[in-house]
């Protein structure tokens, strides 16, 4: 009914309003304009990724092409993902990719696990103030302070270092992973602490015996979180990694393929292809865990 | 048992168990040092690696450009006064202000038009509009870039059909920020439109049937319905993208670098031109402190409204 509201407005439902069946008619119509808002902006929305798709699989020489149709593919090759695969540094920005964002999770459950048990359950003195501080810091925009990081990793002697990256990146992830885990541990009833301490369980035990298990959904979306951030990090890796053999895949893909004037427009885009792959595989199979996720920042208290 | 009063019934397990009180009262410490030393990492974290860097951020804006000498607040008068800097000023406001409006525009019709969808199909739809959202932005404005290339544009070759164009995407300052708030609008329309989704999705349905037997209209059940119940949830995501936006580094910098003739950078590309690539720290730490006051205020406003959502337990 609400999509009448956009679709058709009030005006025609009152001077139909006497006519018998004109409820489901208008209903059908707006269901019928729905529809074509929605292809409208499903081609809108996936045209740049169909357009990586079908640039991947042509030919450097039917690229260069300007007589044909751009939008088709006359020879498909899968060359470009071949020469990827085999030649150059893209598997190991892969790889880079993977170290970094495995180690980047991990880091960031652990403590944002045990921190926001501590906060939500246990309290101590100042424990309001720092779960009000994680929020902030999770509204801290990476462009703020990649500067005096940048100092500080070169003070370190971490410059052009993919551990960098580890160390790095939590800043990005762990607030807010913290922050829905807060808001997962809260939702737990009292009576299963009690129940659990009655029983003669100490801390770690009940977050590892009942909090982790009944969190499990949360934990789930706050990894998935964490793996989405990490993957797609690209102001850090560009400004302290230089050298190919450190980069990650967001900028191992430009440096690498961009060369002065020449681009390779098909492979750059069958890395992209790649590059993109993990998280919508991902996105695929756990959908509603990774919407969970990405939105309980502010629908969650 | 003594364990368990402690922490279900601090104030009263004293009176009730006088003699141990000095037991009760050292689990509790020994509890809330445990509980500081769970919390300890993510204080290192905050502590060390934001916290610090602000205030280091702070000190080494204040230095000459061989950071040397402190020169006060030089570098941000000398910023202030320098018209690349007042535009990078203009360009950060109109593309944050022009693709949160896009945004919020799309994902608001998105979402209702999901939304009136029957909720076997909603599942699909939502499943494709929300890929934009999901490929990492460095990733999908690299097909933007190639959309939008000078001379083997898509874009231009459909826009060529209707004789229209060739249109210059990213050679034209007009055209180019365009483009950049268009490519933002693509990315982030998806993120409001799920917001929404699920914000429409907990209005009570008695609402609207009241409104009905009331004989609203479909417009004064928006208006006087859906809009107030998604007030906060609207403005919270509104502030959020804001300050999402108004720092995006990504999408400028894949797409334009800035260009043309700086008509497109924004504070996070200027300040990475400036600070990283120029090699002139002080001033680079300068341009991204500009960007605290406004996202400061931003956050204290989002604060307010989640704080908000939690006492109303929606």
């Amino acid at each position: 009914m609400s999509g009448a509201s956009l679709a058709t407005g009030g005006v025609p439902a009152a001077a139909t309003y006497h006519r018998p069946g004109s409820i489901r008619r208008e209903r059908r119509w707006a269901l019928i304009g729905a529809y074509a808002a929605l292809a409208v902006f499903v081609v809108f929305f996936l045209l740049p990724p169909i357009y990586m798709v079908i640039t991947s699989l042509k030919s450097s020489a039917e690229i260069a092409d300007l007589d044909g149709n751009p939008w088709l593919v006359s020879q498909p090759t899968l060359s470009n993902y071949w020469e990827l695969l085999t030649e150059g540094n893209f598997l190991l920005h892969f790889r880079n990719s993977i170290i970094v964002t495995a180690f980047v999770v991990s880091i960031t459950m652990v403590i944002s696990v045990l921190a926001a048990f501590s906060l939500s359950r246990m309290r101590f003195w100042g424990s309001g103030v720092l779960a009000t501080g994680v929020f902030l810091t999770y509204l801290v925009p990476e462009t703020l302070l990649f500067i005096p990081l940048f100092q500080i990793i070169g003070g370190i002697g971490m410059y052009n270092n993919l551990w960098a990256m580890v160390l790095i990146y939590p800043t990005l992830t762990v607030p807010f992973c913290t922050w829905i885990m807060i808001g997962y541990f809260s939702s737990i009833p009292k009576e299963l602490d009690e129940a659990a301490l009655i029983d003669g369980a100490n801390h770690f035990q009940m977050l590892w015996k009942i909090f982790i298990p009944v969190a499990l959904p949360g934990i789930l979306a706050a990894t998935i979180f964490a793996f989405t951030v990490s993957w797609a990090q690209f102001l850090y890796p560009m400004a302290f990694l230089v050298s190919s053999d450190q980069m990650v895949l967001t900028t191992g893909i430009i440096s690498d393929l961009v060369r002065g004037d020449t681009f390779a427009w098909g492979k750059i885009m069958a890395g992209a292809i790649m590059a993109a792959l993990p998280p919508l595989l991902v996105y695929a199979f756990l959908m509603d865990y990774y919407i969970a996720g990405l939105t309980a920042g502010a629908t969650k208290g | 048992m003594a364990d368990g009063s402690a922490i279900t019934a601090p104030g009263i397990a004293p009176v009730l168990e006088q003699p141990r009180t000095g037991t009760l009262r050292r689990l509790a410490r020994q509890r809330s040092t445990l509980a500081f030393l769970m919390a300890l990492p993510l204080l290192a974290v905050i502590g060390g690696l934001v916290v610090y860097p602000f205030f280091y951020a702070i000190e080494l804006s204040m230095l000459n450009k061989r950071m040397t000498r402190f020169v006060g607040l030089d570098n941000f008068e000398f910023l202030l006064g320098r018209e690349t800097f007042q535009l990078v000023i203009f360009q950060s406001v109109l593309f944050a202000v022009s693709s949160v409006i896009a945004k919020a525009l799309i994902g608001f019709i998105l979402a209702h038009v999901l939304h009136a969808l029957p909720a076997k199909g909603q599942r699909k739809w939502r499943g494709m509009l929300l890929v934009p959202w999901v490929i990492p932005p460095a990733v999908s404005t690299l097909a933007w870039w190639w959309l939008f290339d000078p001379s083997y544009s898509a874009i231009n070759w459909m826009l060529g059909i209707v004789s229209v164009g060739p249109i210059p995407w990213l050679g034209d300052a007009g055209w180019a920020r365009f483009a950049v708030i268009l490519v933002n609008t693509w990315y982030g329309a998806p993120f409001f439109m799920i917001m929404y989704l699920a914000a429409l999705k907990s209005v009570p349905d008695q609402l609207y049937e009241a409104a009905a037997i009331d004989g609203a209209s479909a417009w004064q059940k928006l208006r006087y319905v859906t809009l107030p119940m998604m007030r906060n949830i609207i403005s919270i995501t509104v502030l959020f993208s804001l300050i999402v936006t108004f720092a995006n580094f990504d999408i400028v910098r894949i797409l334009t670098n800035g260009g043309p003739l700086d008509k497109t950078h924004l504070f996070g590309t200027y300040a990475f031109q400036l600070g990283i690539q120029s090699g002139d720290i002080p001033l680079g730490a300068a341009v991204s402190l500009f960007m605290f006051p406004l996202l400061a205020v931003f956050a204290i406003f989002i604060l307010r409204g989640v704080n908000q959502r939690t006492k109303e337990g929606l």
